[in-house]
């Protein structure tokens, strides 16, 4: 299953709506409550960014017995150093956001401690896209890794 | 409910509440970074995301200290998503420490190294 979403970038307050949709319909397959709450809050986080920065973009979800892919795509600014970029606690966001609760420069190292493949592809002045993969089923045991 | 002398905004029907731990932040970022399982968030942020940040963490019990009131909006949703919101006088501060004598000594966030 497929599902899209067009995330606004002008009214903030309705960032989080998408990932509030894709919460409820992984509640409704019945899915582990750990991995829905992983699902979501990695999926908020990227919607939050994306209307701070991007000026909005397009969330997917594809759900399917294995696995749930969740890509996040827009056409902002891009981000010129992703290494700092995943740096807890940097942030560029502007003051008006923090006022709202956000840009603690959190989100970016929070989307990928809560899902098990995080893949983040930028290019300045073209756009962003964070694919995060959550795996539903047990994985083949490579290398005896696992998540801490 | 007593030691925080708060007023029930929403939810009066589900006050019998399965609550651990507690959280205080006003940054919702960092609520998204570290909560646990099974917590009362308390904040003095009154904007609709406060309660989307909750829904989404599976917090079903949100404080809004220094006497701060939620919108329409915010009441409609979380009414929607089975929540609690409570209104207490005390400041952040106070309300938790309130909380941690009455016995909730938990800390609602993850081990952080």
């Amino acid at each position: 299953m497929k599902y899209r979403y067009a995330v606004p970038g002008d009214d903030f307050s309705m960032a989080g709506k998408a990932s509030a949709e894709v919460k409820r319909i992984l509640g409704q397959l019945g899915i582990d409550p750990a991995i829905i709450k992983r699902t979501s809050v990695a999926m908020y986080e990227a919607e939050i960014n994306m209307a701070i920065h991007a000026g909005g973009g397009v969330a997917e979800a594809e759900i399917s017995p294995e696995r749930i892919v969740i890509t996040m795509a827009d056409e902002g600014p891009g981000i010129p150093d992703i290494e700092l970029a995943m740096t807890e606690g940097y942030s560029t966001a502007p003051e008006w956001i923090r006022e709202l609760g956000f840009g603690a420069g959190m989100g970016l190292p929070n989307m990928k401690r809560n899902a098990d493949e995080f893949k983040l592809e930028s290019a300045v002045g073209k756009g962003t896209t964070v694919t995060m993969l959550i795996r539903l089923a047990p994985a083949p045991i490579a290398g005896g890794g696992g998540r801490t | 409910m007593e030691v925080l002398e708060a007023i029930v905004i929403e939810g009066a029907g589900n006050l019998d509440l399965d609550v651990g731990a507690a959280c205080g932040a006003d940054l919702m970022s960092d609520v998204m970074a570290f909560v646990k399982d099974r917590v009362v968030l308390l904040t003095g942020l009154v904007n609709p995301q406060a309660i989307r940040t909750a829904d989404l963490l599976d917090i079903k019990v949100v404080v809004f200290v220094r006497g701060k009131s939620p919108s329409e909006e915010m009441i409609a949703m979380a009414r929607e998503n089975g929540m609690t919101l409570l209104r207490t006088k005390y400041s952040m501060f106070l309300a938790c420490g309130r909380l941690y004598e009455a016995g909730l000594k938990s800390g609602g966030i993850r081990d952080i190294d």
